[in-house]
């Protein structure tokens, strides 16, 4: 009982996660501040962005709808907050892990998209609607890939929970290779989640000012800028149990390991978000349809042809 | 057909770095027609300046725009020398040549900057922000000041430029040429930039013709107008140079346009550079001009600005009047935002490289409440403001100003 407390409340709960999300959020600002040529933020930043927003007053529109523009942020970091129960951290074990827990994750992964678009769309602002309209376009074109880029490891491994996936990988380090695609499309497809440029369209600053968000200020934006933060790190996680095949049976070695595989995955996304111009909605469309999911489909059928040749 | 929904893109808009206001009537992302309205940042620079005299409107014309602040000085200027009847010097000529196209190197840059900033590219406008700090130092070094140079003056140029500059300007030109040709690679072959800048904002060869586009806008739609040849001042008429235009009619010919130019530029200002006589800065000018008149174009970075003066054999101009690059471009804002997505929007507005406060002609008044559009004279609104303060418990009558 403790135990679980201290899992759920301590490490890799709640605590763990706010300040390693901060961490990586300082992280990407210092790395794409340094691509770009420029100083970038000291490494209390976010930190401070985080309290200042908390102390900050927070206004709610007349004309929004009041429970659920106060609810939708706690909702949203509880949602990204609760996947990493089902991710490993050290070893290749989750905290509490069932066979199937791959399709929990994937689910939960989806509910801040979704709060996002309710909280543009209960704010009841134009930029704020138009932000939530193109936060759930984007969804439908970036979440398929994902899924399937997720399908092909599973199928290889033979296992619907992430620790099963992240065991049969552990042992067979080789097999990891086959799956190389799949990490492309995971990669490119998570940028669409977290929103992030090329694919920051919900919330593109010179077209509907901050999208959904646009109404939101005080504690209500710090907690969904908080559940971003964590929304990076449970992604990044996950796709690192999945296609980085590096694990120790220390506990110690095991954490060091995860921070790396989480940093290397967090600065390709810097990477990305650097190198490029923000695309048209329908572009991301037609990119996540015409090129994603035939990659994704692609690495299904080598990971199917390998299980059948085995 | 889907239901219209409006957007207001300004007057305060993270797109737009002056206000200006653009309504937009989208069907889902697309918009279906579009409507600019004017006059959120009018001064009265052109009616101040007829209380001024001529050097010092020089000053305040200066302040029309931050960007092509030599652009109106120098337009102005050559328009009261006309009036005056005055040659200048051919060193000061050159000067102001030389300075004019540093001007213009610096304006393209930032706005390369701006339009990458649009399309959300900030790397781009991080980058190119800081080459242009090298030509920003050419200018304060040049002139003392980053921004408002003030080098012209009535009957020449108020600074020289020692041999040891030169040497310095030909080093920045070399490293700004470099960066240049880097930028316009990478303009060229990115491939979300090359998605978001080809076939948007389309603006064909006969639209603009129509619309009287002007600069870079007019030559990204192949539209072969420039002032510089067409109807030389200063020494352009001895400066071997190109006129580059594009066939483009997108965003993407307007960038490669800008680009271009700024090669031409680097050329120009080596030229000039090497080729300046010796000489006197400045004639001796009277300080009443007669009663004459003159009429100047002057190819700024952002297009042709006219400057009108009218003398009257006083100190004091009679009649200034000036039609900034922007105000020309904005007819086609409407026409090329129309059809296309509102994620192009910015980009579009972005791609006359808009210098709203210089185009601001007159203030229109609108009473929320009734709806009503109107505009105010000089007196009445003198009346209005005088009558608020006292409503609001401020007599400025009622002042008395100790001797």
């Amino acid at each position: 009982m403790l135990l679980s407390l201290l899992y759920i409340f301590i490490f890799p709960g709640i605590l763990f996660l706010s300040v390693y999300g901060l961490a990586l959020e300082y992280l990407d600002r210092k790395l794409y501040a340094r691509f770009q040529n420029r100083v970038g933020p000291p490494w209390f930043q976010p930190f401070a962005d985080f309290m200042k927003l908390m102390g900050k007053e927070g206004i709610i529109p007349t004309h929004a709808d009041k429970t659920m523009f106060k609810v939708l942020p706690s909702f949203a970091v509880a949602a990204v907050s609760v996947v990493i129960l089902y991710l490993p951290i050290w070893g290749t074990n989750s905290l509490y892990s069932f066979d199937g827990d791959l399709i929990v994750v994937l689910y939960l992964l989806t509910i801040p998209t979704i709060t996002f678009f309710i909280a543009g769309w209960s704010s009841n602002s134009l930029y704020a609607t138009i932000g939530a309209v193109r936060t759930i376009t984007q969804l439908f074109a970036y979440e398929v890939p994902l899924f399937m880029s997720l399908l092909g490891p599973a199928i290889l491994a033979n296992s619907w929970s992430v620790s099963g996936i992240a065991a049969f990988y552990s042992n067979n380090p080789l097999m990891a290779l086959a799956n190389i695609p799949g990490f492309i499309v995971a990669i490119i497809a998570i940028q669409g989640k977290l929103e992030r440029s090329p694919f920051d369209i919900p919330d593109a600053e010179t077209e509907i000012v901050a999208g959904p968000f646009t109404e939101y200020s005080g504690r209500f934006l710090a907690f969904f800028r908080m559940a971003i933060d964590i929304e990076m790190i449970v992604v990044a996680s996950l796709v690192a149990a999945v296609f980085l095949p590096f694990w120790s049976t220390s506990i110690g070695l095991g954490i060091v390991i995860y921070l790396v595989k989480t940093v290397f995955i967090v600065f390709i996304l810097a990477l990305i978000r650097a190198l490029m111009a923000r695309i048209r909605i329908e572009q991301m469309v037609n990119f996540c349809w015409k090129f994603l999911a035939p990659l994704a489909i692609l690495q299904i059928l080598i990971d199917i042809i390998i299980k059948v040749l085995l | 057909m889907s239901k219209r929904v409006i957007i207001p893109l300004g007057p305060q808009h993270p797109a737009l770095k002056e206000p200006e206001s653009f309504t937009l009537y989208l069907e889902g992302e697309r918009v279906a027609a579009s409507n600019v309205t004017l006059g959120y940042n009018h001064r009265g620079i052109e009616k101040a300046c007829e209380e001024r005299s001529y050097i010092q409107c020089l000053y305040l014309l200066e302040r029309v725009c931050g960007i092509c602040s030599h652009s109106h000085t120098t337009a102005f200027i050559t328009a009261a020398e006309e009036v005056a009847q005055l040659e200048i010097p051919k060193r000061a000529k050159y000067i102001r040549t030389l300075i004019g196209e540093l001007e213009r190197v610096h304006s393209h840059l930032l706005w390369v900057g701006v339009a990458a900033h649009e399309i959300g590219f900030d790397t781009l406008f991080m980058y190119s922000w800081r080459d242009r700090e090298v030509v920003m130092d050419i200018l304060a070094m040049l002139t003392g000041n980053r921004v408002q140079y003030s080098i012209n003056t009535l009957g020449g140029v108020r600074r020289d430029v020692s041999d040891s500059q030169k040497e310095e300007i030909l080093k920045a030109i070399d490293i700004l040429e470099e960066r240049t040709k880097y930028y316009i690679d990478v303009v060229t072959t990115e491939t979300t930039m090359m998605g978001r800048l080809k076939n948007v904002g389309g603006l064909t060869h006969e639209i603009a013709t129509k619309l009287n586009a002007l600069g870079p806008l007019a030559r990204a739609s192949g539209v072969d107008r420039d002032i510089r040849r067409d109807d030389p001042y200063l020494v352009y008429d001895e400066i071997p140079f190109n006129v580059i235009t594009n066939d483009g009619c997108d965003v993407f010919g307007r960038v490669v346009v800008r680009a271009l130019e700024l090669i031409e530029s680097y050329r120009i200002i080596r030229y000039v550079v090497k080729n300046m006589p010796d000489g006197d800065l400045t004639v001796k000018a009277p300080r009443k001009l007669p009663a004459n008149e003159a009429t100047v174009r002057y190819e700024a970075p952002r297009g042709e600005d006219l400057h009108y003066v009218r003398g009257n054999g006083t100190e004091k101009p009679e009649r200034v009047k000036l039609r900034a690059p922007t105000m020309a471009n904005l007819a086609s804002i409407s026409y090329m935002l129309d059809g296309g997505y509102l994620a192009d929007v910015p980009i579009v507005i972005a791609a006359i490289d808009p210098c709203f406060s210089c185009t601001d002609r007159a203030i229109s008044i609108k009473q929320i409440d009734s709806g009503r559009e109107g505009t105010l004279e000089w007196n009445n609104l003198r009346t209005y403001s005088i009558e608020w303060y006292k409503n609001h418990g401020f007599d400025a009558h009622k002042i008395k100003l100790s001797r």
